[in-house]
């Protein structure tokens, strides 16, 4: 589970961010909806530990983000946390295999070639495993970055507009995936989206208002 | 996986860009190689050539000529110098021991060079086959002379006049021929280009007007007053020679000494010039590399940019991505580096199989000099260096501001 107390995020002291209290059980799947500039993005990346919150505490997994140090943060976000990205950002100069391998090496995890092949065959791209990510379809590139996101087991999957350049069949579909890895892995799953076709997937519905 | 398997990767990616990189560093270090080889070397063998020699005698010239000419077997001799004044000077005090040589002929481009078997003891040169000279025309043949000639024990050659080959003045001593008596094994040093013989050889080839018919008595027979030879090689009796002997000589003799020591180190003066303009344009290579090195590696870090926040993502620490920046630029460099020190022993070797066919001092490729540490050093601190900037850029990644960017 996680927890967000009392969480403002300012840039150049104007509030684009305000949760004033947000709870969510492990394992449970949540929908963040809201306009541009509510603050999507920004918490998404407060809860990636990629971004300090101005004020605020957050904790994740009966961890207080804000109390730890960076190099803790990292290992904490290395092997507690997974992010899909709408561009994927699959490093492009390593291969399909060696993008799950590179999560499991930054997060300070034994290199475990069994889990790799395990969580691309899930996927159904274990034949791509010794591909370039520039020889993949977008499909393809897709299930190799949800793949990259989950190979550590994470307690949080975190993605941010999954869906928003992608037809009706390809949306249900890059729904389902994110929807059966976190719950292969117990992970909560947060999508933060402004894909209204997902609203209707998903029962858990957190709205960001714009701020004014 | 691990940092180099990232950074290799990425390499790999670059390749033309690579490639341009470690050519550019390597073709310095290995410019830099040639010379740290071929100047070391030159500069051994030079002073193996001279050790143990404090002074050279001979007849009123150059200092330098007298020894390129003596010691080195190089330039031609200054003239010659009378064997009584030579004989005066071995019994002066301050005088160890002298080494008599006479210089006049040449078979087939190598010297002749008359002198005692102290010369043969003086560079610690061993027979590999036969004996040393005991009579006047009698030859023992330096390695490399046996190896290059193809003369065999007791096979028979005349001199031609003149110290080399090929100028002309080439007139065929036809009536005295050499016999070959013995051939010395390799010392690394002048002996092994030179055929030796006793002094009085050269007396009985030149004596041709006294009609010496008993060459074995040429140095009874002839008289001493005709006598003569090219130079003398000294050693010291005292340390105080240094300051007393060559003035004495210069001024109180028609002969003229020089200082090996003086005037090799002069000859490096001279050389060095050269080395050091092209030892600067190796450097500037160097310096070139490492700026292209430089770019190379920031147009990567702009290009990553999305691949450093994700992998911050994906739990590195901004000290790992600054690591992967420093660890490419110092494998980058350290292919270089790799690359050019081969490439300089290549080329010290082909250069040396150039030198050989002018017989000129031998130089090899294959020998390892310690200074090319230092090398690999120069060449990784470039490498660093270049990817400081860069490494620190990865380490300040905003990850969150280049994601949303993205």
């Amino acid at each position: 589970m996680f927890e967000l107390r009392e969480l403002r995020h300012a840039y150049d002291s104007a509030d684009v961010l305000s949760v004033a209290a947000w709870q969510v059980e492990q394992g449970s799947q949540w929908l963040v909806l809201g306009p541009s500039g509510s603050g999507k993005t920004t918490l998404l990346h407060i809860l990636a530990g990629i971004l300090k919150p101005t004020a605020g505490r957050i904790s994740i997994a009966g961890q207080d983000l804000t109390a730890l140090r960076p190099a803790e943060l990292d290992r904490f976000r290395g092997q507690r946390i997974g992010i899909v990205l709408q561009r994927l950002h699959l490093v492009p100069s390593l291969t399909v295999m060696n993008n799950l391998s590179l999560a499991q090496y930054l997060a300070g995890l034994p290199q475990d070639g069994a889990r790799v092949r395990e969580v691309l065959t899930s996927l159904d791209v274990a034949g791509k495993a010794g591909a370039y990510p520039h020889e993949l379809s977008f499909g393809q590139a897709q299930r190799v970055a949800v793949a990259r996101a989950v190979v550590n087991r994470p307690k949080l999957l975190l993605t941010d507009e999954p869906t928003s350049n992608l037809d009706d069949a390809r949306c249900a579909q890059a729904y389902g995936l994110l929807e059966s890895q976190a719950r292969a892995c117990g992970a909560t799953l947060v999508i933060a989206t402004h894909d209204q076709r997902i609203k209707a997937r998903m029962s858990n519905h957190y709205e960001l208002k714009a701020q004014p | 996986m691990n940092l180099a398997t990232v950074s290799l990767a990425y390499l790999r990616a670059r390749a033309l860009s690579t490639a341009l990189n470690v050519l550019l560093l390597a073709l310095g270090i290995a410019t830099i190689t040639l010379l740290l080889l071929a100047t070391s070397q030159l500069e051994e063998r030079m002073q193996r050539d001279a050790r143990g020699i404090d002074l050279v005698v001979g007849a009123k010239g150059s200092p330098m000529q007298i020894i390129l000419s003596s010691i080195y077997q190089l330039d031609v001799p200054t003239g010659n110098v009378s064997w009584k004044q030579a004989q005066e000077l071995a019994r002066h005090r301050m005088v160890k021991k002298v080494i008599p040589l006479a210089l006049a002929d040449n078979y087939r481009g190598h010297r002749i060079v008359g002198t005692n078997h102290d010369y043969v003891a003086h560079y610690n040169a061993r027979l590999a086959q036969g004996r040393l000279w005991q009579a006047p025309l009698e030859a023992v043949l330096g390695a490399e002379i046996a190896a290059q000639t193809g003369l065999a024990m007791g096979a028979t050659f005349v001199g031609a006049h003149g110290m080399g080959a090929g100028e002309g003045e080439g007139v065929m001593h036809e009536t005295h021929s050499y016999r070959v008596v013995g051939v010395l094994a390799p010392t690394g040093t002048v002996v092994d280009r030179v055929v030796l013989t006793d002094v009085a050889s050269v007396w009985a080839v030149h004596a041709d007007q006294y009609d010496i018919k008993d060459v074995a008595r040429v140095a009874e027979l002839m008289p001493d007053d005709e006598k003569e030879l090219t130079a003398l090689l000294i050693q010291y009796a005292s340390p105080l020679a240094v300051a007393m002997l060559p003035r004495y000589i210069n001024q109180n003799s028609a002969m003229q000494a020089a200082s090996p020591a003086y005037e090799t180190a002069r000859l490096f003066t001279i050389i060095g010039v050269g080395v050091d303009v092209l030892r600067a344009f190796a450097l500037v290579l160097i310096i070139a590399a490492g700026l292209s090195v430089f770019i190379a590696l920031y147009n990567a870090l702009l290009e990553r940019r999305y691949d450093l926040a994700v992998m911050r993502t994906l739990g590195a620490s901004p000290g790992k991505l600054m690591a992967l920046m420093l660890f490419e630029g110092a494998l980058l460099a350290g292919i270089g580096a790799a690359l050019g020190l081969a490439l300089g022993h290549v080329l010290t070797e082909a250069l040396g199989y150039a030198f050989k066919a002018a017989k000129q001092v031998a130089v090899t490729g294959w020998t390892w000099h310690n200074s090319e540490i230092w090398l690999i050093v120069l060449a990784l601190a470039v490498g660093v260096v270049a990817a400081l900037l860069p490494a620190w850029r990865a380490y300040r990644t905003d990850i969150a501001g280049t994601l949303a960017r993205g």
